[in-house]
């Protein structure tokens, strides 16, 4: 289209109206906790996060984190498969299923969770306490609570993948000889692959911040149930320069390594292709 | 006998996609399933390859009863009309899926690729991804795959489908030739009579879920046993109440034994033909009859429009009795002197 004086205004100030929300609702404040990291320089940084409370809840946040991913992945896919390529009674209600941890409060999520769970009141915790296995208040339950929370993140990327890839190339692999397995791996996979690597990672960042559902299951525990979050939350209402430094710092980290898997992937996937 | 079916039903819903089917291939020949769209040639296509399952009936092929064996196990070659290239392997890793999910040795995979991608004339794009070819090629490379696991029969879905009408041409020539070489028993689905009578030996002609006539092609061409598979395999006109191919009508310009008599409405040439649309004299209500013959014979005969005619179907024509629900002049035409044809007829 030809380029006239009113179409160049309507594309300025279209741009100027996103980057400016952008920038007063992401960019500035982000920019800002960097900023208040480093105020006193980059040794007082190092300090913080060289304290045993803040290394054990980077580890428990990733260990948590790492969990919640694999048992995405792995449900994830196999949910997408049954959205896209099955008729079931019901279908369309698990597909709306999928969308609630998106749309229902963490902290409804966390409740819940303890409701079922809970090794005193919970009414499948109590047996799984009998037999040897915390929930609530311990690991397991921050992974759930965390998987929970970023549930449809694999499936929402994975779904559309599927539907656009079709059926025909699994067809042809069937008919070729291939197993169900030998299709899926070596046909289904590498065509979602792209979609797959984009969810797992959007999952991951989700699940490094996610703060709610976590907060009421693990009760915060230093050294024993405080995660990343968690810890940022509780140096930020102490007092005194090391807990403030501590919780920027923190924040910071988690804020970077989110930032840094997303940037990889969207530089490794590979432009659109073509169709066919 | 390759495949022997018998009794297949498959319904969709309310919808009958195929009704009662029973038909046999012979081994080594090229078969043509041939219809109208929806009318559930693919569907039978896609039972013998076993992605589809039949409500009822079963399916035979070389001798085993395939009706319960999945996909995977019965050993046939599939081509899709809309290729079904594996978009993330080359060329050569497309060719050589089928052997590699066999754990056939590294070598021997290699092997038969290179020998395959010849056969298609392709060796040069082994390494190519499949986004990179034409329709043409990756219809080609199709083939191959379904070359390369050796299958007992070969199926291709309206292969020719996709593309343009040269390059179509151009590759149902090239899959005649390559049958002739390969000899292995094939079935292909088309709508397009054309395909059907150049490439087959047999046609199998298919409407509304049930068979209508098998037979190779000339015997199709040239004694249809219904209206259905007349008008289907090739142009036809009504007169007498009969269908006849429009080429095979004489036309004169003075009267001459059991001709009707009309005048010449319209004259239209395309390219060496030349198409006339003759409006009787006895039944003017009638649609006018289409006659065609070469512009050579047109200006032999001095045909122009408005000249009166006469015309009748030469020595030998294949002509169909239209039967009764058909339009009013069917039946005032019954009179006429061509009444003497038998019905239903192959001259």
């Amino acid at each position: 289209m030809h380029d006239t004086a009113a179409h160049r205004v309507t594309r300025w100030t279209l741009r100027l109206i996103v980057i400016g929300y952008l920038l007063f609702l992401v960019i500035w404040p982000v920019a800002l906790v960097a900023a208040k990291t480093f105020s006193n320089g980059l040794a007082p940084v190092i300090d913080a996060l060289r304290q045993p409370e803040v290394i054990f809840a980077f580890q428990l946040t990733l260990s948590a984190a790492f969990w919640a991913v694999v048992i995405n992945t792995i449900f994830g896919v196999g949910i997408s498969l049954l959205l896209v390529r099955y008729t079931f009674p019901g279908r369309r209600a698990l597909n709306a299923m999928v969308d609630l941890p998106l749309s229902v409060s963490p902290v409804v999520v966390g409740l819940a969770l303890v409701l079922v769970y809970s090794g005193r009141t919970g009414w499948l915790g109590q047996s799984l306490e009998q037999a040897g296995l915390q929930v609530i208040y311990a690991p397991p339950g921050i992974i759930m609570a965390t998987a929970f929370v970023s549930l449809p993140l694999v499936i929402r990327e994975v779904v559309p993948v599927l539907q656009e890839i079709g059926t025909e190339q699994e067809q042809a692999a069937r008919s070729l000889g291939a197993s169900g397995l030998q299709t899926f791996v070596r046909i289904t996979l590498p065509a979602i692959k792209w979609g797959l690597i984009y969810g797992v990672v959007l999952s991951l960042a989700r699940s490094l911040g996610e703060f709610g559902a976590v907060k009421i299951v693990s009760g915060g525990v230093a050294m024993r149930t405080q995660t990343a979050t968690l810890l940022v939350e509780e140096r930020y209402q102490q007092f005194g320069v090391v807990n403030s430094i501590t919780a920027y710092a923190a924040a910071f980290i988690l804020a970077l390594i989110a930032v840094i898997a997303l940037i990889i992937v969207t530089s490794l996937r590979p432009p659109r292709e073509t169709s066919q | 006998m390759s495949i022997k079916i018998a009794g297949v039903g498959k319904r969709f819903g309310n919808f009958i996609a195929l009704e009662d089917i029973d038909l046999d291939i012979a081994t080594g020949e090229l078969t043509a399933l041939l219809g109208p769209s929806g009318g559930g040639k693919s569907t039978l296509l896609r039972i013998i390859a076993g992605l589809e399952v039949a409500d009822s009936g079963s399916v035979e092929i070389e001798g085993v009863n395939a009706t319960g064996l999945p996909a995977q196990k019965r050993n046939v070659g599939f081509v899709f009309q809309h290729y079904a290239a594996f978009r993330h392997l080359t060329v050569a890793g497309n060719v050589g899926f089928g052997l590699k999910v066999r754990k056939r040795p590294r070598k021997e995979i290699a092997a038969r690729v290179k020998e395959l991608l010849e056969l298609v004339h392709l060796s040069q794009f082994a390494d190519r991804l499949p986004a990179q070819l034409s329709g043409g090629q990756r219809q080609r490379m199709a083939l191959a795959r379904a070359l390369a696991i050796e299958p007992s029969v070969l199926l291709l879905d309206e292969p020719f489908g996709a593309l343009d009408a040269n390059v179509r041409k151009e590759l149902r020539a090239w899959l005649r030739r390559l049958h002739d070489e390969v000899h292995v028993t094939t079935v292909f689905v088309t709508h397009d009579q054309e395909e059907a009578l150049d490439v087959a030996d047999q046609i199998v002609v298919i409407n509304q879920g049930r068979i209508e006539q098998v037979g190779p092609p000339d015997e199709l061409y040239d004694h249809p046993t219904s209206e259905f598979v007349m008008s289907f395999l090739g142009p036809v006109t009504t007169l007498n109440g009969h269908l006849v191919r429009p080429h095979d009508l004489e036309i004169e310009t003075h009267p001459f034994e059991n001709a009707c008599p009309g005048r010449i409405e319209r004259f239209n040439r395309v390219g060496f033909e030349v198409r006339l649309d003759v409006r009787l004299t006895e039944d003017e209500m009638a649609p006018p009859v289409l006659v065609t013959l070469t512009r050579a014979e047109a200006t032999a005969k001095a045909l122009d429009p408005g000249v009166p005619v006469w015309i009748r179907p030469v020595a030998g024509a294949s002509q169909v009795r239209i039967s009764a629900h058909l339009p009013t002049s069917a039946v005032s035409l019954d009179l006429s002197p061509a009444d003497s044809v038998p019905q239903p007829t192959f001259t």
